[in-house]
């Protein structure tokens, strides 16, 4: 234990994700030998942060306006939309350049062990975008964990309408990889899910 | 398989240890509290990762040391291996398959042993969560998918528990989402239940046999599952249930079945308890001598014949499947707990097996057939040959 701010300070780190009490007391240390200037742009960041980023009205994804970029871009298709939980896994998906549709962030996934369940996911405001049929494919990618199949499979029962296809990601084994170093659960279920090859 | 040559580290008492092993049986012979446990303990890690001893690695540390090191020549039919294992203190244990890094939790792969302890004898008297544990363990020896499997089922599991609680503190909303965990628990559930039955189907004439060669006596020993998605009570002290006992294999589809049967059935008593009251993790194995239930009727005698037996079925089994050759096996004061006759056919039983570890207080306990390699041990010292 520190004696009083310092400790505070290391406190408020360690309530970060990722953060430990030794990463806490490392990062703590830090701030107290760094320039002053540097500490104050630090904390001007993190104010301006807060007041300037919001969530996108539309779908979600973080934002300095009303609507984020993509949802804002006009050469978007808003045919297709892109189920994910977090406002990170937008630029993972918008790395691959892949994606030309919009996107749609649930802000979670649906866990009762952290009292997350489909209310606390911004699922309603899903179903109000694909009302007036624009939309005809749903591709949702939440992760590939337990939480994130349950979401999945949560709104691919939800989502049932005429006109409108549902898909979600593949897995299995990574691209690139070699086959020797998938662990045995990665391989056992990439063999379950194995699929027929078209000649 | 075979162990060659093990040495040891600062593990339990021993701050250093080595070992020359041969092929066949070796017997260590030492006082109660000598260090005899400890050197086939430093073995069975390395194929379970665990001890059969304590829960926790930090116990294996020699006091005031922080890291601890087992080291086996391992032959694995032709191949040479050299396995080493460092238990740390403070920071994750580390791994080495021929002094090249790999993750610890695939040291299991290279070295596979069965341990017979004096503790068995909770399979046969004990409660059902041990022997989950003895099927579980080596349904992942045999398929270490399985290992995925489970820990998915136990998440699923939690996350529906507190589903359940949350429900019957009114929030209605959230029973949304139940079929989807119901849903969930049956896949994962119906694969354990499969699994679990086809190695008990499997099993159950080895253990009868086993049983006949240790006992001396055909008590027509029988193994089973006993299926809570086949119960008609929830209780947990109900007896058993001979409509939930199942001595075949059940496929995938049946078990799906059967448990999405149970789970709509049992609905209203899940949503009042808050608990998952059907599946793999309320089932259990039943082990029955002449159609009586070994738990309760079996004599302690029995119950130890019967507790060996199911080891040595489980090695039966392993040996069966193994390409590396057999499981090394571990006897670890086990014949002080056996009378004469009994000593003898163990013996005889598991002296097939290309390498078999002993330990054992009095020399003498032990028969002559198995007195092949004697290592004496002393306060935590491995005595040179003619040193007394």
């Amino acid at each position: 234990m520190y004696e009083g701010i310092v400790q505070e300070l290391i406190d408020e780190l360690g309530r970060l994700p990722g953060i430990g009490p030794k990463s806490a007391q490392r990062i703590a240390f830090h701030i107290l030998q760094t320039e002053s200037v540097d500490v104050t742009r630090l904390a001007e960041v993190l104010t301006e942060v807060r007041e300037k980023v919001h969530f996108c009205v539309i779908c979600g994804n973080v934002t300095e306006q009303e609507q984020c970029s993509i949802c804002r871009d006009p050469r978007r298709s808003h045919a297709t939309i892109c189920v994910v939980e977090e406002a990170k896994d937008v630029s993972a998906v918008e790395r691959t350049r892949e994606f030309k549709g919009l996107y749609h962030v649930l802000g979670g996934a649906i866990s009762p062990i952290d009292g997350v369940g489909p209310d606390d996911l911004r699922i309603r405001q899903l179903l109000q975008r694909l009302a007036d049929g624009t939309v005809t494919e749903v591709i949702i990618a939440t992760d590939p964990n337990l939480e994130g199949e349950a979401t999945a499979t949560y709104l691919t029962r939800l989502l049932v309408q005429p006109g409108l296809r549902v898909t979600r990601l593949a897995s299995g084994l990574p691209v690139g990889g070699d086959l020797e170093y998938a662990d045995e659960v990665t391989l056992g279920r990439a063999f379950e899910g194995r699929r027929v090859v078209e000649p | 398989m075979l162990v060659r040559h093990l040495s040891l580290r600062d593990f339990r008492n021993y701050e250093t240890a080595e070992l020359a092993l041969e092929a066949g049986p070796n017997l260590f012979v030492g006082s109660n509290g000598q260090g005899k446990t400890n050197l086939v303990e430093a073995i069975g890690y390395l194929s379970t990762l665990g001890s059969h001893r304590v829960s926790i690695d930090h116990a294996m540390i020699r006091q005031a040391q922080d890291s601890a090191v087992i080291r086996a020549r391992v032959e694995n039919g032709e191949q040479a291996l050299l396995l080493e294992v460092q238990l740390n203190r403070s920071s994750a244990n580390r791994a080495q398959v021929n002094r090249s890094a790999i993750k610890p939790r695939e040291l299991p792969r290279y070295f596979s042993s069965v341990i017979f302890a004096p503790e068995d004898i909770m399979l046969v008297r004990g409660e059902p969560s041990g022997r989950r544990r003895f099927i579980d363990e080596l349904l992942v020896l045999r398929s270490p998918r399985m290992s995925g499997v489970m820990a998915d089922y136990d998440r699923v599991l939690k996350q529906r528990n507190t589903l359940l609680k949350s429900a019957r503190a009114s929030n209605v909303s959230q029973l949304t989402t139940l079929e989807i965990w119901d849903e969930r628990l049956v896949a994962f559930g119906s694969e354990i239940i499969a699994a679990r039955s086809s190695l008990v189907a499997e099993l159950s004439p080895e253990v009868s046999r086993a049983y006949a060669t240790v006992a001396g006596a055909d008590h027509a020993a029988s193994l089973s599952s006993y299926l809570s998605i086949r119960a008609k009570s929830a209780d947990d002290d109900a007896d058993l249930e001979t409509e939930a006992m199942v001595g075949d294999t059940i496929g995938v589809d049946i078990a799906a079945e059967g448990f999405r049967a149970a789970l709509a059935r049992l609905r209203r008593a899940e949503l009042a308890r808050g608990v998952t009251l059907a599946g793999p993790h309320r089932d259990d194995l039943v082990l029955q001598l002449n159609s009586l239930p070994a738990k309760g009727y079996a004599s302690h005698g029995e119950s130890w014949s019967f507790a060996l037996a199911l080891k040595l079925a489980s090695a039966e089994v392993l040996r069966r499947e193994s390409i590396a050759g057999d499981p090394v096996l571990v006897l670890d004061d086990v014949f002080a707990e056996l009378d004469e006759s009994r000593r003898g056919r163990l013996a005889a039983a598991v002296g097939g097996f290309e390498q078999v570890l002993i330990t054992a207080a009095v020399f003498d306990d032990v028969p002559t057939t198995l007195a092949g390699n004697v290592v004496r041990i002393r306060a935590g010292r491995v005595l040179e040959q003619g040193e007394e």
